[in-house]
This record gives C-alpha cells, structure tokens and sequence, in this order.
C-alpha cells in the first residue's frame, strides 16, 4: 500500500516537476511568474486532440500539438512581453499580462473545444505491471521516463551548449549579455519555447494518464506546479525537480492518511512550511527581490 | 493651491450628494445590487491598495481573507444568533487574526516568495471550507444568512437600507485609508515601498509595519466578506477562488496603484464590464485578457495611477531650506 503511493506520488510528482521547469525558465532569465504557462498546459493537450481529429495520426499530432505549444510560448512572448521589456514597464505590469494572456487562451479553448471534459487518447496500450505488491501502469512508467529523460536533455541544453550558456548570461544580467553579442531577445524566446514545450509534453502524459482534458485544467496544476518551483527555489532547475517529487509524493501520503478531500491544499501547507524554514526555497539563491 | 484644494472638496461632496441620492432615482434592484457590489470590490481594492499599492508587497490571496470574513460573519449570525453588526466586527477581527498569523512567520520572504505563501493560504482556505462540515457546510454553502438588521430595523435590497450601509462602510474604510495613508503609518509604508533598505537605515524596524499593513489589509478584505456574505445571503467556497484574488489585484492595478479614488474607478469598471458585456457571451472573458493586456501596455501605471507619482508634499509650516534661498534674495 506504501509502495503503492510513493510510486504513484512519483509519477504524478514528476508531471508537476515538467510543469515547473516552465515557470523556472521564465523566471530565471526574466524574474517574472507567468500566470499563462497553465493555460499553455492546457493548449497543449487541446491542440493534440484537434490533430488527432484532423486525421494527423497519434505520434505526428503529439508532436505538431507539442511544437505548436513551443510556439505559442514565443507568441505570447513577442506579442505580450517583449513591447513591455522595451518600455521598462514595471515587473507587475508583466504579471497581469501573463494573466490577461492566460484568459485568453482558456476561454478560447472554451469556444473552440468546449467548457466539458474530452477524452484524451491513450499514448500506448495501458498494461499494469506489477512491483511486488503494488501496481504501476506502464503509462505511470512512461511518464517517469520521458519527464527524466527531459530532465538530463534540458539539463545537458543548459550546461554544455552554447545556447544553454546564453540562457545563463541573460539570467545573469540582460545588458551585459546583449555587450558580449547574445541576441537577448531569440534567447528569452527560445527559454518561452522550451516552456511551451516542456508544459505540453507533461499535459499529454498527464492527459494520457486521466484520459481526460478540459480547457481549466491547466489551473490547480500550474498553481501546484508553480508551487513545487518556489519550493524547490525558483529559478533553479534541479529545484523543481525535487519540489515536485516532494509535492507529488506528499499528496499521494496525505491523500491515503488523511482522505483525498485534503488532497488539493498539502501542496501548499507544504510550501509554507518550507518558506518559513528555508525563505528562498530548498536550492533557491539570494536576493530575489521582484514580483 | 488652495483653489485645487476646494475644487478637489466641491467634487468629493457633490459624489457623496449624487450617491446618498441615487436611490431616489429609481434604478431596479439588479441595478442597485450591482452597484452594491461595486461598494464591496471598491472596499476590497482599498484593502489591498494598502499592501501593493502602498508597502510594495504583492497578495495573491486576498480570497481566502475575503472568505473568512465572510464565513466568520455568517458562522455567527447563523448558528449563534448573533447580531449582524458584532458578527461583522467579529469577522473582521477573524480575518485580521489570520492575516497576524500568516504574517508573523511569513513577512520577512521576499517579493515572489511572499506572493506564492498568500496564494497558497488562500487554496488552503478554500479547501479548509470544503471540508469542515460543522461550521461551514462543506461543499454545499452556507444559505439564508440572514439580512442585516440594526436594532430591529432589517436592511434589503427593497428598502435601500442595505445600500446606505455599503456607502457608510466604504465611507468608513475611505477616511481610515485616507487617514492611515497620511500618518506617519502610511510615510513608513511608502518609504518600505521605495526602498526597504534605505528604510532599514533610517531605523525603522520594516518587518513590524510590514506585519501592520498586512493586518490592516487583511482586517478591511474580511471587513467586506461579511458584509459581502449578507448582501448575498449564500455563500460556498466557488465564490472563493483564485479569480477572486486576481480580479481584485486587477481592479488595484488598473485603477492605479497607490491612490485611493483609483480603486473606486477600477472596482466600478471591473464589476460593470461583465455586466455589459454580456451580448458577448463567452467572448467577453478573451475581451476582458486583452482589455489587461492593452491597458498594461498603453498605461501600466493605471487609470488614475499618476496620482502616486505626485511627490510627498512637504506641509507649509515646514521651513524648506530650498526657499530660503529665495527670502535671502
């Protein structure tokens, strides 16, 4: 029965994990929490459903709905955010806008596709496979390998490459990375498409997990998601991971211990208790003073 | 100066004439609930205005004080009979008691941090709702609170008297903000919002004003929960949620941060938009994300928000040491 949570607790806490590397990236290089990454979840599973009904097939309409999320991050981003960096508008400015952005893209979905709940297809033939005594879907598997296997490619993007160490010199400081010849605004793109990309590939496991989407899913998600970010130290990239196992597993505890109704608000009892504790997060740095 | 002074005074009376009157002009009731609510949101932003507008520091939260408030209000006047005016005082006190404790432990987080801590309280609150079925009838609401009523004399929607005590209210919580704004309370609070560290210099102790104003911020948010939970008379954790939060850190923002008559502009805008966007049916929620998007873009600052701008005026017994200069010549 334990085994079983902690198993559960980790795949779903590695979704949250996928969900958080977005607002990390964002929030590395520009400081700002953009609210519209949820609603990006959830264009994600939208767009790859419309594909499949465009008769695209299952693997080609996950990867047009995955790339076409990666672009609707440069989107809001060109659109939104850049014509706001120019002006030197205030970082609270951005915020709404991320928002605005987010209802935007929610109630379009809800136009297009419906307020109600739509079944996803299953990415592969569901299986359960059996770990002594508990029980793991091979979907559950899948999403824990393709979340780590995102993980070290992201982290490898980061570390070892020459765009990776752009990424770092505009999260260092913007101006100075634009002296030394880094094209600052295609990187602050190229970060909102690896947000959008990273946000839709976790809304398709998550999809293919429930079977089921819907145009507010993005919601408690992004927000527990958001969540396991600041918990692990926003802005830093194995932060997420580990905060999001945290939040994954400890739901998956609270729900068995205390009954499922308090599932939704461990991730954030957690959370505070972490910030009394640890103010800048688990990994997180000093001196992040901006909204 | 001084002529400013009485247009500024001629204004503020003939909007306190037109509104005491607007009964007499015979609107229907969803009119007068409208502008009702227009009341509550106006004293929500006030509320918030103190925390974002003022000290700098950004609630994602608002919702969960707005809900204890509420609840708090409606626990009372319900199950113990209390009436309506100490239930709201005890409301209220509720709402600022949880703002204390979020506070005390919390304050001292920075920006974001502070802003995700505020935001997770309020999905606790929600959850704690849905589930404590004894005070607060879990999932199904609490319904028929009952009206307000000041020694007998029941206040509804029919008899205006529910509106004369939403304007008494907002006037109430305008001249506290008004007041608090000009002390000294309300100078440390700017000061923090300028420059924590400079204020640090100046030995002010930031984190015990910091704490003040998230009392205060959280005591006015409850203040307009319970008089919300009346006026309303049903409540359940759905009127709540993060929207809530951020319709009302909208409202502060678009109207203009740091001013008080912008948070009458932007909770009478935010609260009429729905309403006459309706033709628009589910068009009217993407119209609203650009109408944001725009007006970040265009006038970040708010409608009304170069008033903030305005420098702290130095009062004229003050010797300026700039104008002597001018007297020696």
């Amino acid at each position: 029965m334990m085994l079983q949570q902690l198993l559960n607790g980790m795949a779903l806490g590695m979704a949250y994990a996928l969900i958080a590397v977005g607002y990390t990236l964002v929030f590395g290089i520009l400081r700002l929490v953009n609210f519209s990454h949820g609603a990006v979840y959830a264009f994600g599973a939208h767009m790859v459903i419309f594909f499949i009904g465009m008769n695209f097939g299952l693997l080609p309409a996950v990867v047009f709905g995955i790339l076409l999320s990666g672009l609707l991050g440069v989107l809001i981003d060109k659109i939104a955010l850049n014509p706001l960096r120019k002006k030197k508008s205030p970082n609270i400015s951005a915020l709404i806008t991320t928002i605005g952005v987010s209802y935007i893209i929610q109630n379009l979905l809800v136009l297009g596709f419906g307020s109600g709940r739509k079944s996803f297809p299953k990415l592969i033939e569901s299986r359960s496979i059996m770990i002594g005594e508990a029980q793991i879907t091979n979907i559950q598997v899948l999403m824990l390998v393709v979340s780590v296997m995102l993980f070290i490619s992201l982290t490898v993007l980061v570390k070892y490459t020459k765009i990776g160490l752009a990424m770092r010199a505009v999260e260092q400081h913007e101006t100075n990375a634009a002296l030394m010849g880094i094209p600052t605004s295609f990187i602050i793109s190229f970060t909102f498409f690896l947000g959008g990309l990273t946000a839709a590939i976790a809304s398709v496991l998550i999809g293919s997990h429930y079977e089921i989407v819907y145009p507010t899913m993005g919601m408690m998600i992004g927000l527990k998601a958001f969540s396991a970010a600041v918990l692990g130290g926003i802005g830093v990239f194995y932060g997420s991971i580990v905060g999001g196992l945290l939040i994954g597993l400890t739901e998956a505890l609270a729900a068995t211990w205390f009954g499922a109704e308090y599932r939704d608000s461990v991730a954030f009892i957690v959370l505070i208790l972490v910030l009394i504790l640890r103010p800048m997060g688990l990994f997180g740095k000093k001196g992040l003073n901006k909204v | 100066m001084s002529e400013k002074f009485t247009v500024d005074k001629i204004l503020i009376a003939s909007i306190i004439l037109l509104l005491s009157g607007l009964p007499l002009l015979g609107f229907s009731q969803y009119v007068m609930r409208i502008v009702i609510l227009m009341g509550i949101y106006t004293i929500l932003a006030l509320g918030l205005n103190i925390l974002v507008g003022y000290t700098g520091l950004v609630s994602l939260g608002h919702a969960g004080f707005f809900a204890i408030g509420a609840y708090g209000t409606a626990y009372f006047m319900i199950q113990h009979s209390i009436s309506f005016l100490v239930a709201l005082i005890i409301g209220t006190i509720l709402s600022g008691v949880m703002g204390l404790i979020l506070g005390l432990p919390t304050i001292r987080l920075s920006g974001t941090y502070l802003s995700i801590v505020t935001l997770g309280f309020a999905m606790i609150v929600q959850v704690v709702i849905m589930n404590w079925d004894s005070v607060t009838n879990g999932t199904l609401g609490m319904s028929q609170i009952p009206k307000p009523s000041i020694f007998g004399y029941v206040l509804n929607l029919a008899n205006h008297g529910i509106y004369y005590l939403m304007l008494f209210i907002l006037g109430l919580v305008t001249l506290g903000c008004y007041t608090i704004i000009n002390s000294k309370i309300g100078r440390t609070l700017r000061a923090i919002k300028s420059d924590e560290l400079a204020t640090t210099m100046m030995g002010i102790h930031i984190d015990r004003y910091k704490i003040l104003a998230f009392v205060l911020s959280a005591s006015i948010t409850g203040l307009a929960g319970g008089f919300y939970a009346t006026l309303s008379s049903y409540i359940d954790h759905n009127s709540f949620g993060f929207d809530l939060s951020i319709l009302i850190l909208c409202m502060v923002i678009l109207g203009g941060m740091g001013t008080i008559r912008g948070m009458y502009l932007g909770a009478a805008l935010l609260i009429i938009f729905p309403e006459i966007a309706r033709p628009l049916m589910s068009w009217r929620f993407v119209v609203y994300g650009f109408v944001l998007i725009i007006m970040m873009h265009f006038r970040p600052q708010g409608i009304l928000g170069w008033r903030s701008r305005k420098q702290y005026p130095i009062p004229s017994e003050l010797k300026n040491p700039y104008r002597m200069v001018e007297v020696e010549e």
